[in-house]
């Protein structure tokens, strides 16, 4: 349960990296060309973090930004999903400036994960580390990016298709 | 990305083309299981299963792990492929958004780096 990923290190560009550090947690690291002060500004500002929230690869818009980054304050982030607008919504438990940050994730209902990020400044970068800690190890599987079912589905389409080769060798 | 070779696939292949292996690989999937235990369940030697088990161990399908003079089967690392490119959609989505963020915070540094200077003048 220790895979480790990391991007292709550039000439300049930082590296992310991810790892499942238990069943339940993943844990997302990368350095910003900044100091913690405006790395953090950029988490906690809705005008500045509907900049980056939504890169444009993800395929969907942000219709509206709502953060009130204070203990017990909730953000708020709905977009154009097919077929209707999805919100994500939840609660901050944590707001430490510039060094940390944990909010909850309620759109799922109960249970949902605690997003936790910490800011560490080093010679003008910040190195942030970012935990989703879910309930289980199965809300961890089926999480946001929908790639586990991706995956089964692609399997399922191989298995389909080996199992007809199978059959047509076997006559 | 996970991505199956072409020998690899090929492997693959031949391994299921067998409806004996395909039956190991469904009773794997409800439960490991030692070469005896498979050998009897589908009606034959050990030797013979030993075969069927070795392709499928070659095809990475199945790894098989010998505790005392037990060898014990399970599914192979097909699982472990699965987890990877889990991490992998999960890295490039986090990678785009803290790409985007990077952006954002040198704009803002570039941009109090030239109102230091200005209020200095």
């Amino acid at each position: 349960m220790n895979a480790k990923i990391e991007s292709k290190p550039g000439l300049v560009k930082n590296r992310t990296t991810v790892e499942r550090t238990s069943d339940r947690d993943v844990v997302v690291t990368r350095t910003i060309n900044g100091p913690a002060r405006i790395v953090f500004e950029a988490f906690t500002k809705a005008e500045l973090l509907e900049r980056w929230w939504v890169p444009k690869s993800m395929g969907m818009k942000l219709l509206s930004c709502e953060v009130d980054a204070r203990v017990g304050g909730k953000y708020r982030l709905v977009f154009d999903a097919v077929p209707e607008p999805a919100a994500f919504f939840g609660t901050y438990v944590e707001v430490k400036p510039y060094s940390r940050l944990a909010w909850t994730n309620d759109e799922g209902g109960e249970g949902g994960s605690v997003t936790t990020v910490t800011f560490e400044e080093k010679g003008g970068k910040t190195l942030v580390v970012l935990r989703e800690s879910y309930p289980s190890k199965e809300a961890l599987d089926a999480a946001g990016t929908g790639a586990a079912e991706a995956m089964v589905e692609t399997f399922d389409q191989l298995d389909e298709l080996l199992v007809a080769l199978g059959e047509s060798s076997e006559q | 990305m996970v991505q199956y070779s072409p020998a690899r696939l090929d492997a693959s292949f031949a391994a299921l083309s067998d409806p004996t292996r395909r039956g190991v690989l469904e009773q794997l999937g409800r439960a490991d299981a030692s070469i005896t235990d498979l050998a009897e369940r589908f009606r034959m030697t050990l030797t013979g299963m030993k075969k069927h088990v070795g392709v499928l161990e070659q095809a990475g399908l199945v790894t098989t792990k010998k505790i005392g003079r037990v060898r014990t089967c399970q599914l192979g690392p097909r699982r472990l492929e699965e987890e990877a490119a889990w991490l992998e959609r999960y890295r490039r989505r986090w990678n785009e958004r803290f790409d985007e963020l990077e952006k954002v915070v040198e704009e803002l540094t570039r941009k109090e780096k030239s109102d230091e200077r200005k209020n200095r003048k």
